[in-house]
């Protein structure tokens, strides 16, 4: 069986909690358990993982890592990482654990509750069972299943019905590996009421030499016209990993939109999977990926359209430089039901050198018949007639370059909702590219 | 300003250029006519830098400095500007930006002080005038989307912009009406100097109506087989090609 030994020292894990546990995440954890030890980790040629081999990538880091170690890091150590002059509300998770004693809120806590899922559960237990791990299957992918097992503490985050919330919910991953590698699983649970708007930003820092692990699973529950904005925004050391799930759960004419930006790690592996399981609903996702060293990057996406009339829309850029390797893997099903959907996809790809490799693959499943979808995926080098067109008014061939490049990422980053948010990246990526 | 001589070049197997010879002076207009295929784009895209021709003997002198041994960026540093037949699109890149970066890596060669964003915008608004373009275009990604028109005033902007010593207009008539012809040609007179020079390549005569030239030069199978002045073009329009063909050909023959 695949990842034999991180299954078994799971299994130890789960065990020695002795049920001292949360009880409305218990069956799920069980559950969870009992898949591992059924079906294993993905085969090296399994489908969903074809390109990125978990297992191998991470057995040392399973075998040999602090998983859910207890952190002392000081506010003064992480507080560097913090976006400063905005108006927005900074959450702080190290090692998976929300801190509250770290975090500021400054949105109406009345339309804005965050609590761990401990604290939940003293007077909603019924309801945080009945959303744990409901739409993030356990069965579908080890990786959730893992996290199912080890997140023992898991955050809610709730957006009140109507509530509008202007300042984004800033989520600041960090990961102690300071004395020896470490594994983490944040879990969240964001409840979307109905015609509320929020959005979320996760950052994602490692402080510490050794290797980092982040696997997290994020489900996202929209009610019915509700409004949401998640993005990602992976630029952590070069030693760094990070997995999971995001999955989404869609109601009638609500709207998500998914940004995710990877820009520096080992092995990231992103699944996206958003239910479209209302009427006019609009699902976005956007991804942009910068790679240069060694850097794996898979993203996996699938939007499921269930019912009719609604609209996807995906766009992902990739850059790849020296030996590093992107996949791409969008599917998207349309049921039988769900006619009259419009889908769409598009997955643009340039390599800068001829040891970095893209594989990238739309997989398009649609069982009703008046629809309208369309994928499209290129890999390329840069324009050269482009280039020459600019150092003939005098710019540098590098500068030329890296002109063409950042153009090349900017119909992603303008989706941005936030200034900020776009300057930082293009900030990023201008450094990356050497741009100034 | 330009000496050419004995100017041969290639692209893959196929020899274009075989021996031009041609001097531009400070101050001058000349006209590059001939047939399709006779080289007229390719001496252009020689001078300017462009990597895909292989420039296989004799030399190019501008300012005193061996061209041919420069880089296209340091080419336009020193003072020559490509018009090109067909500008590209580049999106995500928007013509402001573009210019910006552009001047001032050319002041930076200059030893020049870069221009501040104050600055920089007046002397946009300046030569915005001078082409009648507008002020939307250039926030637009570059080229991307415009007409035919638009694409040939943006050049002739790009022009104004830089005040090359040496601007080489490859046919930035072509595919262009009447008023946006009559608009790209007053920019380039409203530029011309005793201090610069101004080579402009065409199949038609129609553009020397409002840029006249000092001389005109006819290319034929890589050579320059005819120079004259203003009255050439005009016997040209009104005669063809063929007969400088059949003379050109009986020559060599």
């Amino acid at each position: 069986m695949e990842g034999k030994e991180i299954i078994a020292r799971a299994e130890e894990y789960s065990a020695s909690l002795n049920g001292s546990t949360l009880k409305a995440t218990l069956p799920q954890r069980e559950n969870a358990i009992k898949t591992l030890k059924e079906k294993g980790f993905p085969k090296p040629k399994s489908e969903a993982y074809k390109y990125t081999n978990i297992s191998k990538s991470f057995k040392e880091i399973f075998e040999n890592s602090d998983i859910n170690e207890p952190s002392s890091l000081s506010k003064e150590s992480i507080e560097k990482f913090f976006i400063k002059d905005i108006k927005a509300n900074h959450l702080v998770f190290i090692n998976g654990n929300y801190e509250a004693d770290l975090s500021t809120i400054i949105s109406d806590k009345n339309v804005v509750k965050i609590e761990s899922f401990e604290e939940y559960a003293k007077k909603n237990e019924a309801d945080l069972k009945a959303h744990f791990g409901k739409f993030a299957s356990a069965e579908k992918d080890a990786l959730t299943a893992l996290n199912t097992v080890y997140s023992n503490n898991g955050l809610l985050i709730e957006i009140a019905d109507k509530a509008i919330i202007d300042e984004p919910i800033i989520c600041y991953h960090i990961t102690d590996s300071s004395t020896n590698s470490t594994v983490v699983f944040p879990r969240t649970l964001y409840k979307i009421g109905q015609s509320a708007k929020a959005s979320f930003i996760h950052f994602y820092h490692t402080v510490g030499e050794h290797v980092s692990l982040v696997n997290e699973v994020n489900e996202v529950i929209l009610k019915e016209n509700s409004d949401c904005h998640f993005y990602k925004i992976q630029n952590d050391q070069t030693q760094s990993n990070a997995v999971g799930e995001t999955k989404v759960h869609q109601t009638n004419n609500s709207r998500f939109s998914a940004y995710t930006f990877t820009l520096e790690g080992t092995v990231i592996r992103n699944n996206l999977n958003i239910d479209v399981d209302g009427q006019g609903c609009e699902a976005n996702m956007y991804g942009l990926y910068l790679t240069k060293g060694k850097t794996h990057v898979d993203n996996n996406t699938t939007v499921d359209h269930i019912k009719p009339n609604s609209y996807s829309n995906e766009l992902y850029k990739g850059v790849m430089d020296d030996k590093s390797r992107g996949v791409f893997n969008g599917k998207i099903y349309v049921r039988q039901e769900a006619q009259k959907t419009n889908a769409f996809q598009s997955n643009n790809n340039i390599l800068l050198s001829d040891s970095a490799i893209i594989n990238t693959k739309p997989q398009l499943e649609i069982w009703a018949d008046d629809v309208k979808c369309s994928h499209g995926c290129t890999v390329g080098q840069l324009d050269e007639e482009g280039i020459f067109y600019l150092r003939s008014r005098g710019i540098s061939e590098q500068k030329a370059r890296a002109m063409m490049l950042y153009a090349f990422t900017a119909n992603v980053i303008e989706k941005i909702e936030f200034e900020w948010l776009r300057n930082y990246l293009e900030a990023e990526i201008a450094k990356r590219l050497d741009v100034n | 300003m330009l000496k050419i001589k004995d100017l041969q070049a290639r692209v893959e197997e196929k020899e274009i250029l075989k021996g031009i010879n041609l001097e531009v002076k400070a101050g001058e207009v000349h006209a590059i006519m001939g047939p399709n295929g006779s080289g007229k784009s390719t001496l252009a895209s020689v001078l300017a830098g462009r990597e895909d021709y292989e420039v296989t003997g004799g030399t190019v002198d501008f300012l005193d400095q061996d061209l041919l041994e420069l880089s296209a960026e340091e080419r336009a540093r020193l003072g020559i500007f490509l018009a090109f037949q067909y500008p590209i699109e580049i999106p995500g890149v928007t013509t402001t930006n573009f210019m910006k970066t552009a001047l001032n890596q050319i002041r930076e060669y200059r030893g020049q002080e870069k221009l501040d964003a104050v600055a920089f915008l007046k002397l946009m608004k300046e030569k915005m005038k001078l082409v009648e373009i507008d002020q939307s275009l250039l926030s637009r990604s570059l080229n991307e989307g415009f007409s035919g028109g638009e694409k040939k005033r943006n050049e002739i902007f790009q022009m104004a912009m830089l005040e090359p010593k040496l601007a080489v207009l490859d046919e930035t008539d072509s595919g262009l009406d009447i008023d946006a012809l009559r608009i790209v040609a007053n920019g380039v007179n409203a530029l011309k100097s005793s201090n610069n020079a101004t080579i402009i390549v065409t199949h038609y005569q129609r553009l020397l109506d409002y840029i006249v030239p000092d001389f005109v030069h006819v290319l034929y199978k890589g050579k320059i087989v005819k120079s004259g002045t203003k009255e050439l073009a005009m016997e040209l329009e009104a005669k063809g090609y063929d007969w400088i063909k059949e003379e050109a050909d009986l020559t060599t023959a």
